[in-house]
């Protein structure tokens, strides 16, 4: 098992195990909702982490995706709608012994709680966000969201939309973020250690999972799920390694001048030395980016851990001013407070 | 030294300060007010500064005061009119006339009173010189010029010299007072010490201006007021704003739970969010949310995890933060939600104050929400009210709004320095770890109070939110009998609140002709206004309400011993609309007024004067 960096959370003297964090709720997701993938992921990937199971503390906001606190047992709080990262915020800088989850959904984050997502985000404040983009609005029956698709017939949008969606990737590069990963929801494993990943990371780790919703948009992210396509449609990165997919493995990813290319090894004298080698640590975001928007049908869409660069975090560093300014300051106490200044005695 | 037999003995005086912004107008206040204290007098202060950073000069936008308000006796108000002004420029003398008492001493800057900037000011003939002020006692002092031809002799500039012209005007203040010079020199020496040659210049300033008074024909007479009887102790001058943070930190710091702001700046508010980024030495996290919602949504997260959250806000912020009100008063969590009124709807005016967001805090939210509110009503006493609110929503876990104003925030006062451990102990319904009868929403028989079970403490895991939820376990819960049960649960735990408050005080007897309500802000003129008719013998006395949700629990006796009531409050009609609803069997008359001002003592006493 890899080192945690994190110091701050009490590690569980005693071995974990799924049990230790199964609710007695119902599940209430529909038959067939990426969402109970999610869910076995993180009753994986948490005894995995090793924390005191009372450590951990999700967060939510509204939506199908936000009613996974109840599903879980650990301290979890629903909120209102969009406000699930400035809640979670609130959570972690008071209490920074707490490994804080938010489960929250492209509406959820992307639309109504924007605002919330990219300042948590830019603040690197330590929480794991699993943003669960099924590129449809739910809970409310079937309504675009800011990724569906441009075009998509929904509800709402009964001619297709015309409006531009969001990549979230794009979105949390451009907010400045430190950690960035994609899943998809029919891959478990994948799912697990991105989720373990984004648990090492200090400061805001963001994990989208494509997930598909039975029913209001079903195979919304067939292009890159479906068996039959799936090979060429993903490209598994690992840091390290270069940058290689297709179901013979034959296909690569090269940066040529200041763009990406797919490019077939082995033709047109292509080797593996020519592609490019993923580093998801490095600071400088631009090969994040230009990772992070690659899209069928040109390029493979890149899954697994695609940014976790180190910098300071936002928690960390109230931490560190507290400190200081009780080593050096004068008022250590309310009654210190109160007679600071100008002060005078009436007899 | 004047002569002492022209000494004039006074209850009380109203001084301001009032010039272009950049004249140094609220530090000549602030050191008048310092030397009026260390005097021994109470005082009451209010800074009148433009909404504008920097307006434009000489003109009406841009006219900066601070007044002053000093006396033997309590002093509640900042006056409603000036005995002595110093206007240093013709704007600052047309936009503060009108609040001049007829007679008062006005004191010019001679020098900057020409054709220019008269016009900018919107004279059409210069005021020193048109007779228009011939009621005034008025005193043309070149000020620019012998501030000049004083430092001259020390060889300094124009441009520097002219900085100190606020000085010179505390000058010739202090000589109308017979005041020592001596607190404003110490000032001075403090404020330069790395430039001994500014309290050197300064100090020749002051003491130019007050010789120059010593000149003055108009100037015969002085004032004299003697000390004021107060409680001994250490004193203190403070801001509304400030005693609010300050009272919250001594509310954190009695109850054991760590302090969390979440907060996003706002006029008349920010200052609360200022002052308590200062504290982390406390232990303080102050956490600049990126929206009023953010802000309050941040708290509530951090009250789920055991601290004592506060958010702070002005009218249009609670707007923003209704939903989120909501939820805390769903999940039952300790929450303080500061209000400093201002001027509304919408923007409004933002640097004036009000009491129109009573019905709002009370009723301002979707569905059944009942949440505490309380008032504050001096800028002292928001110290006692913040650390009440505190109390209350940490010991009943419950959202509480705290309202003040942006009169209260801004205005300053002496406050007593009280000792922390004498201040009555918080202590939060903290569950027990591995507590086997811990339900989330398992509640006190007697105050319907649930358990705050704090994250990370072993055995307590459970789930809330903003769905209903089951009485008891906590689970998610349609339940139509239940959504019965927590709705009236939710009504009753906050009217039971009114077991822990203090009974209403009536000011004066306890039944008579008249009964005058007030809340908020408005105690110091409603006080003195009802003083004034008590001392003349007439049958009136006083209801000043502090608890507003609840009620405090003999609000129907109060209100029974008088053949009349009537309402003051600067809005139109908000409290007694609230009291009709609560206390219906009574008749009630009102007084309001929206003006983004507030009431004069006069405009009280002539009201009531009516209905005797």
């Amino acid at each position: 098992m890899f080192e945690f960096p994190n110091k701050t959370i009490e590690r569980s003297v005693v071995e974990l195990n799924k049990a230790d964090f199964v609710s007695d709720q119902m599940v209430k997701w529909c038959p067939g909702c990426g969402a109970h993938a999610i869910l076995a992921s993180i009753a994986n990937v948490f005894p995995k982490i090793g924390y005191r199971k009372e450590n951990f503390m999700m967060v939510s906001g509204i939506g199908c995706s936000s009613r996974f606190p109840y599903y879980v047992n650990t301290y979890g709080f629903h909120g209102i709608h969009g406000r699930a990262n400035a809640i979670a915020s609130g959570v972690k800088i008071a209490n920074p012994n707490l490994s804080v989850w938010i489960a929250t959904g492209d509406g959820d984050s992307m639309a109504i709680g924007g605002n919330h997502f990219i300042h948590i985000i830019r603040r690197n404040i330590d929480v794991n966000i699993v943003l669960f983009n099924n590129q449809i609005y739910g809970l409310t029956k079937g309504q675009y969201s800011p990724t569906t698709p441009m075009g998509s017939v929904t509800k709402t949008s009964p001619q297709g939309t015309i409006e531009h969606p969001f990549n979230p990737g794009e979105l949390v590069l451009g907010a400045q973020g430190t950690f960035f990963a994609r899943a998809v929801d029919t891959n478990v494993k994948l799912m697990t250690e991105v989720m373990f990943e984004a648990a090492r990371h200090d400061g805001t780790s963001v994990i989208e999972i494509l997930q598909n919703c039975i029913i209001f948009a079903d195979k919304t992210h067939e292009a890159i799920t479906d068996k039959e396509v799936r090979d060429d449609a993903q490209i598994h990165i690992k840091n390290g390694e270069p940058l290689i997919f297709g179901k013979n493995k034959d296909k690569g990813i090269r940066l040529n001048g200041t763009q990406l290319e797919v490019v077939m090894i082995g033709e047109n004298g292509i080797t593996e030395d020519d592609l490019l080698v993923h580093d998801q640590y490095q600071q400088d975001p631009g090969l994040h980016l230009m990772i992070a928007k690659m899209y069928p049908p040109h390029f493979p869409v890149a899954l697994g851990v695609i940014r976790s660069a180190m910098y300071p975090t936002y928690d960390d560093l109230v931490e560190e001013q507290i400190v200081h300014a009780k080593a050096s300051s004068k008022i250590l106490c309310v009654d210190d407070l109160l007679n600071s200044g100008d002060t005078w005695e009436i007899e | 030294m004047s002569d002492q037999s022209n000494f004039i003995e006074k209850e009380d005086v109203v001084v301001k300060f009032c010039g272009d912004s950049g004249d140094g107008m609220q530090l000549a206040g602030t050191l008048f007010s310092d030397a009026a204290a260390l005097i021994g007098l109470d005082l009451a202060t209010f800074p009148d500064y433009p909404a504008e950073i920097r307006a434009p000069h000489n003109t009406i936008a841009g006219v900066s005061g601070f007044q002053v308000h000093v006396g033997r006796k309590k002093i509640e108000t900042s006056g409603d009119f000036v005995d002595i002004l110093v206007a240093m420029n013709p704007a600052s003398l047309k936009s503060n006339l009108k609040w001049t008492r007829p007679g008062a001493t006005i004191i010019v800057d001679a020098d900057l009173f020409d054709e220019a900037t008269c016009k900018k000011a919107g004279y059409l003939t210069n005021p020193l010189e048109d007779n228009s002020l011939e009621g005034y006692n008025l005193v043309k002092a070149p000020v620019t010029m012998l501030t000049r031809n004083a430092l001259k002799t020390l060889g300094i500039d124009n441009k520097t010299a002219d900085r100190t012209r606020n000085v010179f005007t505390l000058g010739i203040i202090y000589h109308i007072f017979s005041w020592s010079l001596d607190s404003t020199v110490s000032y001075f020496k403090t404020k330069f010490k790395k430039k001994p040659e500014m309290v050197e210049a300064n100090k020749l300033v002051l003491e130019t201006g007050y010789s120059y008074a010593d000149t003055v024909e108009t100037l015969g007479s002085s004032y004299h007021i003697a000390k004021a009887k107060m409680a001994p102790g250490r004193y203190r001058n403070i801001t509304g704003n400030v005693a609010t943070a300050w009272g919250l930190l001594a509310a954190a710091e009695r109850s054991g739970r760590p302090l969390f702001l979440g907060s996003y700046p706002i006029t008349p508010a920010t200052e609360i969010l200022i002052e308590l980024a200062k504290y982390k030495s406390l232990g303080a996290k102050v956490f600049q949310a990126e929206d009023e919602i953010a802000g309050i949504c941040s708290a509530i997260g951090a009250s789920y995890t055991g601290s004592l959250a506060l958010t702070t806000t002005s009218g249009p912020g609670l707007s923003l933060k209704s939903e989120a009100i909501g939820l805390a008063v769903m999940t039952e969590l300790p929450l303080v939600i500061v209000n400093v009124q201002r001027g509304g709807p919408s923007t409004g005016l933002p640097t004036k104050s009000e009491q129109s967001d009573l019905m709002q805090a009370l009723f301002g939210r979707n569905g059944e929400a009942p949440v505490v509110v309380i008032a504050a009503s001096s800028p002292a006493d928001c110290f006692d009210y913040a650390y009440e609110s505190a109390k209350i929503a940490l010991e009943h876990m419950t959202p509480v709004i705290l309202l003040t104003d942006g009169s209260l925030g801004n205005g300053s006062q002496l406050f007593r320095i009280p000792k922390v451990a004498d201040m009555p102990s918080i202590t939060p319904p903290l569950a027990e770890p591995n507590d086997k009868e811990y339900k989330p929403y398992k509640r006190d028989p007697e105050t319907f109070v649930r358990k705050w079970a704090i994250p990370g403490t072993e055995g307590l895991r459970h789930r809330i939110g903003g769905l209903e939820k089951d009485n008891g376990s906590g689970n998610v819960s349609t339940d139509p009998a239940n959504h019965q049960i927590m709705t009236d649960l939710r009504e009753a735990k906050i009217q039971k609140v009114a077991d822990f408050i203090p009974l209403q005080d009536i000011i004066g007897a306890k039944k008579g002709e008249v009964l005058v309500v007030s809340w908020g802000g408005t105690r110091g003129t409603t006080e003195a206004a009802v003083d004034e008719l008590q001392k003349q013998g007439k049958k009136i006395s006083l209801a000043h309400f502090h608890h507003i949700m609840p009620l405090p629990k003999n609000t129907h006796e109060v209100l029974s011993g008088f053949k009349k009531i009537i309402v003051c409050e600067l809005n139109s009609g908000q409290f007694v609309n609230y009291l009709r609803m609560k206390e219906p069997d009574f008749k009630y008359s009102k007084y309001n007024k929206v003006m983004g001002l507030p009431f004069t003592v006069t405009e009280l006493v002539a009201k009531f004067n009516e209905m005797l």
